[in-house]
């Protein structure tokens, strides 16, 4: 009884010095909470995944790689996730730029910039149906003014989802551009001016190398929006060919076959996808500059 | 005034963002428009207006019921998460421990794995078990992604507490639950608030994890509005439209709550505002 005494707070000195200590057990219910339904299900889909309908362990992903109809899904995700994702972080580089300085209806303009977020994947696709569609006001317009003599073809194609993609995305990025490029003390800037330095070199010395870890991050977050187009794709593309995305392919076999074991392993190819993408950015912004980046306070 | 004269990279900036407007405003105005047309082809503006549409939505999708639904989800999304989610930001926030940059991994991978991913295989698991196609399923999966999102922006929040307030409450003989409770309990509120409206937010417009995991009785206002579009040829498409426009001004409203909360600018570096 004495020894155990003597022992116990001995013990709880020791891990409570290397940070252990009641205030952990705080993080239990969090982690219950991934553990059960983040973690289980996806080991559960993994070995799914290997126990499939008909063949051996790897018939699955044999499947998916010898069906090009099934394969060339990740090209179809990638030709569209990507260019939507550069899209959005490049256009929001130089609008972020301008409007973080002190802008008369800086504010209003902010907020119009966020409006997009609430419109929904629904709205947007109705919209740019209705807009961009032969009878829409754009091809009105555009025809009235002589631009061109037929109607442009914008929906239930690639451009369409991109458009979607872009509508619904730009805001996101352009609301962490700006708040990352907030971040950085705009008297580095005014130093560089005194020695000398122009508009240009000011952005590409200063500002450009300090915002691109942020540029990283704001990357990957996009591309993550960007890369899971289910519902865009399938309401302004051409969802049996042109924007067969991935997830499309993962939804129709778990969902209208019944093949959990395949829809499972689609799914696993999109996470290997998705984290390949994300591990080269991140590889990259190890590269860069990320120490102090002036922040204000 | 020179400065504008000097830099014509501003104008064309502008022009962009103009641009972007004009034609966000078309793809907007183009659905609420057809919601209150009577009947528009190929003219300029519809050739009558009316509201019965909004009636027809509301009747036809049976939406008191979806809203109810899509309510009683997020509020417990949001309860669950935040009572899950401040401890653990808490422990983040004011220990360093062997391994954390693993419990940070956990709790960063269901943000960086598109919804639809894990949503294959947790709808699965909620199909063995008999939850799928309830609203207890559609929470859980819901709380995958709100529960991180809390844990990751409550941590930055609390770091930013002073420590020594609780070591004063703790010296005045404090216990841990009144020092939650009185002292970091009001400090927090305004970052609890902020983050249960963006939960709010998300969990509303969460599209993939409702729509995989919910049955008929168990339809959020996203999933619905999306059903009602892919069962085209059944509704008018106004309906559909009336429909959407309800479904973006009640997201509009909660934005907006949440903008008089948080700063949007401010979500990843927390900066003074210049005054």
């Amino acid at each position: 009884m004495t020894a155990v005494t003597t022992a116990r707070p001995a013990l709880r000195h020791r891990l409570a010095e290397r940070g252990i200590d009641r205030t952990l057990l705080l993080l239990v219910p969090g982690l219950l909470v991934i553990a059960c339904l983040f973690l289980y299900p996806f080991l559960y889909g993994l070995q799914l995944s290997f126990a499939p309908r008909r063949g051996g362990v790897f018939a699955n992903y044999a499947r998916f790689f010898g069906d090009p109809y099934l394969r060339d899904t990740v090209w179809t995700t990638l030709g569209i996730a990507l260019p939507a994702t550069f899209i959005n972080v490049l256009a929001s580089i130089p609008i972020a730029y301008v409007l973080r300085g002190r802008v008369r209806g800086k504010r209003l303009l902010t907020a119009i910039l966020v409006v997009p977020i609430t419109l929904g994947t629904v709205l947007t696709a109705q919209g740019l149906i209705m807009y961009g569609g032969p009878a829409g006001w754009l091809n009105k317009v555009l025809t009235v003014l002589g631009i061109t003599d037929q109607p442009l073809p914008l929906i239930h194609n690639y451009t369409g989802v991109l458009l979607s993609l872009v509508i619904t995305g730009f805001p996101f990025s352009f609301l962490l551009t700006l708040s990352y490029l907030s971040g950085i003390d705009p008297s580095l800037e005014k130093a560089a001016a005194t020695l000398g330095a122009n508009g240009v070199q000011r952005f590409r010395r200063i500002t450009l190398p300090l915002l691109a870890p942020g540029l990283a991050i704001t990357f990957c977050l996009s591309f993550v929006m960007a890369f899971s187009v289910f519902p865009s794709a399938q309401l302004v593309g051409d969802p049996a060919n042109e924007t067969r995305v991935i997830s499309i392919a993962a939804y129709h076999a778990a969902f209208e076959e019944y093949d959990y074991s395949m829809g499972s392993a689609v799914a696993m190819l999109m996470a290997v996808v998705m984290l390949i993408v994300i591990g080269l950015v991140m590889a990259w912004r190890a590269t860069l500059y990320r120490g102090a980046t002036g922040g204000k306070g | 005034m020179t400065g504008w004269v000097a830099r014509p990279g501003r104008w064309v900036v502008w022009a962009v963002v103009a641009f972007f407007f004009v034609n966000l405003a078309g793809v907007v105005l183009s659905v609420v428009v057809d919601s209150f047309g009577t009947q528009w082809f190929g003219t300029w503006l519809p050739d009558g207006f009316t509201t019965h549409w909004y009636a027809d939505a509301w009747r036809e999708f049976g939406l008191s019921d979806v809203l109810l639904t899509t309510a009683v989800v997020a509020l417990v999304v949001i309860a669950v998460s935040v009572a899950v989610g401040v401890p653990a930001a808490y422990a983040l926030a004011r220990r360093s421990f062997p391994g954390k940059r693993l419990v940070m991994l956990l709790f960063v991978l269901p943000i960086l794995i598109p919804p639809i991913t894990y949503g294959i295989p947790l709808a699965t698991v909620l199909y063995k078990v008999h939850l799928a196609g309830t609203t207890t399923g559609v929470i859980l999966a819901n709380l995958v992604p709100s529960v991180p999102f809390v844990v990751l922006t409550m941590t930055p929040f609390i770091e930013q507490i002073d420590p020594k307030i609780e070591a004063a409450a703790r010296m005045s003989g404090a216990r841990t639950a009144s020092v939650f409770t009185r002292i970091l309990g009001p400090l927090l509120l305004p970052g609890i608030l902020a983050a249960s409206i963006l939960v709010l937010v998300r969990t509303v417009g969460m599209f993939e994890l409702t729509f995989l995991t919910a049955g008929p009785d168990s339809t959020t206002l996203v999933v619905a509005l999306y059903n009602s579009v892919f069962a085209a040829g059944i509704r008018a498409n106004q309906s559909v439209d009336a429909m959407a426009t309800i479904y973006t001004a009640s997201m509009l409203l909660l934005l907006l709550v949440a903008l008089r909360f948080v700063n949007p600018t401010q979500l990843v570096t927390r900066i003074r505002e210049e005054t």
